[in-house]
């Protein structure tokens, strides 16, 4: 653990995004590692980079500064290592089911036979529940089936990385809970490392490890790191039973609602602190001293009141 | 298909009934008038018209001009017995002028097609060329394709080929301006989609593009075959020689409407006929979103 903590799977440096003709960058001084096989979710509000910093991840965007390195080598552009899950799907309309994520694992394996690509296809379908409705057009699906199969067509290409942008925000809420509990249970069997933008803290609190929160831009940054104290086995049916998920919830819903402005224009530290709210701290109290970085997090606590 | 839609039924028999009521009014409007004919004419008239090597009868029976019914089904029947005949450069069925016409689109349309796809393709990707082009598109489009006529037989030199000049002129601007619109308008999640499965440039065209574009491409296929149909009449009313074209110019000469009218109906059908097959194409590719 520790010497995947020295090396880390991602490493985003310094990442910066500045627009033309804007005064400030969206966001700058961007800096937070992912290991291998870890849930991170990241939270913030609309505005301050997110999709941006999502897109730089996957190879679309292209940061204004610093660098992303993945498993020991810099992201230069799109690549098939790294799956993404768009917002809106974004599944052909012209191709059925089978025939979207067919054209995803052809593009990974060109040499594959038919019946390889069908047969990888249909394991794939299998695993979102879409079985009866592979021969489908996207058209005729209902939103929570195309988000899964744009999912299926992301793990079906098994990337050393998935990232999912938002992928659950226009579903009602019970669809967005069984999906929710399909990506927990592929995550646990696949060990996937998923970074993922969401603005819903309980799914943050259900599917990551690490959340990542944001201040509020221009200048945004990572304000802080928050471990997720719940165990991993924790599941959404009893997920509001647990000892630790209100002190975790309120810390994140306390965050969004209150620092994520204050840290706005760059106010927030470059070197974000860890904290894990209920274990190491009590976060009404000033979370004085999470054990990984003290001088960090008491920078952090200190930068509010400067407001 | 076979389902007695009741809308649909109605539909059809109002629209036989009009057809009808046109008929109708045609016979009525064509009918001798007992007043006007050769009862008019007093005995002396006669005698005179005889003299001078004429029918009086048939005179009254020409006198009004436009075409009786029975005088149209009776050119319609006679056309349509012998689509095929050839009797020399001014006496061809209506089914060789039909195919000479068909030929001349066909080609101007297809040598078109293979220009105006490929370009706007490139066009629809680059921004840059949009711009650069676009003043070229704007001055030439709304120019009448007859215009480049006088052009085209002074430089091509041979009125056949100049009238399918004029066909792949009029052919393409729509589909120029509806591919590279449908190119450049490609939703960018399907292009990022491509662009992290790592994609090739062809299958990136013929995978992703084509398809995404084909119902906005094949919408400016069938309004150019529109516009072609509709051009090659006048192109061949101008070049002569064969073609549908020149052989209503051919029977105005002749002064036998009903070969005319004859042949604005053919026309008329064999248009139908064309964008019924552009339809078809069109509903093959459209995606619901």
């Amino acid at each position: 653990m520790s010497s995947e903590r020295a090396r880390p799977f991602l490493q985003v440096q310094n990442l910066t995004k500045r627009f033309d003709g804007a005064a400030e960058p969206v966001f700058e001084a961007v800096n937070f590692s992912i290991r291998r096989g870890e849930f991170v979710c990241i939270i913030g509000h609309s505005g301050c980079g997110k999709t941006t910093i999502l897109n730089v991840l996957a190879g679309l965007d292209q940061a204004s500064e610093g660098t992303v390195i993945m498993d020991g080598r810099e992201v230069a552009g799109p690549s098939l290592e790294r799956g993404v899950v768009f917002q809106g799907h974004a599944l052909m309309p012209w191709l059925s089911v089978r025939q979207n994520i067919a054209f995803a694992v052809r593009s990974k394996w060109p040499n594959w036979s038919r019946a390889q690509v069908d047969a990888h296809v249909q394991r794939h379908v299998e695993m979102v529940g879409l079985t009866a409705a592979i021969d489908k057009k996207p058209a005729q699906l209902s939103g929570g089936m195309k988000q899964r199969v744009g999912i299926a067509r992301a793990f079906a290409i098994q990337p050393k990385m998935l990232l999912l942008d938002e992928p659950f925000g226009a579903l009602d809420a019970l669809t967005r809970g069984t999906i929710q509990d399909e990506l927990l249970k592929i995550c646990a069997a696949t060990q996937q490392t998923v970074f993922m933008i969401t603005h819903d803290v309980d799914e943050a609190i259900l599917l990551a490890d690490t959340i990542l929160l944001m201040s509020n831009g221009p200048r945004a940054r990572i304000a802080e790191i928050v471990r997720n104290p719940l165990p991993r086995s924790r599941q959404r049916a009893t997920l509001h039973h647990e000892p630790l998920f209100y002190p975790v919830r309120n810390y994140l819903v306390d965050f969004l609602v209150g620092r994520a402005a204050t840290l706005a224009h760059g106010r927030a530290p470059e070197h974000p602190p860890e904290v894990t709210p209920g274990v190491d701290s009590e976060p009404e109290s000033g979370r004085s001293a999470p054990a990984i970085s003290f001088q960090r997090a008491a920078a952090a606590a200190a930068a509010p009141s400067i407001h | 298909m076979a389902r007695l839609d009741p809308q649909r039924l109605k539909a059809a028999a109002l629209s036989l009934l009009l057809l009808a009521l046109l008929l109708g009014i045609w016979h009525a409007a064509t009918l001798p008038k007992p007043g006007a004919g050769g009862g008019e004419l007093t005995p002396e008239q006669i005698e005179y018209a005889k003299l001078l090597g004429k029918d009086p009868g048939a005179d009254a029976r020409k006198s009004d001009g436009f075409p009786t019914l029975a005088q149209m089904a009776e050119t319609v029947q006679r056309n349509l017995s012998r689509p095929f005949y050839d009797n020399g450069p001014n006496d061809k069925g209506i089914g060789i002028q039909l195919a000479y016409s068909l030929a001349r689109v066909a080609a101007g349309f297809s040598i078109a097609a293979l220009v105006a796809i490929p370009l706007g393709f490139v066009i629809g990707m680059s921004p840059l060329l949009y711009r650069a082009l676009d003043p070229f598109i704007q001055v030439f489009k709304p120019v009448s394709p007859l215009a480049w006529m006088p052009l085209a037989l002074y430089t091509i030199k041979d009125s056949s080929i100049s009238s399918v000049f004029v066909i792949f002129i009029c052919s393409l601007w729509p589909m120029l301006i509806n591919t590279a619109f449908g190119v450049a308008s490609v939703r960018r999640e399907w292009l990022a989609v491509a662009r992290t499965l790592e994609l090739r440039p062809l299958r990136l065209a013929f995978e992703v593009i084509l398809p995404a574009a084909a119902p906005t491409i094949l919408t400016g296929m069938r309004i150019s075959m529109g516009i072609a149909w509709l051009v090659i009449v006048a192109a061949e009313m101008l070049v002569g020689g064969t073609g549908i074209g020149y052989f209503v110019w051919n029977e105005w000469n002749n002064l036998s409407l009903t070969n005319v009218i004859f042949a604005i109906l053919v026309i008329g059908v064999v248009g139908m006929v064309l964008d019924a097959i552009f339809r078809r194409l069109q509903r093959a590719v459209t995606y619901v979103e």
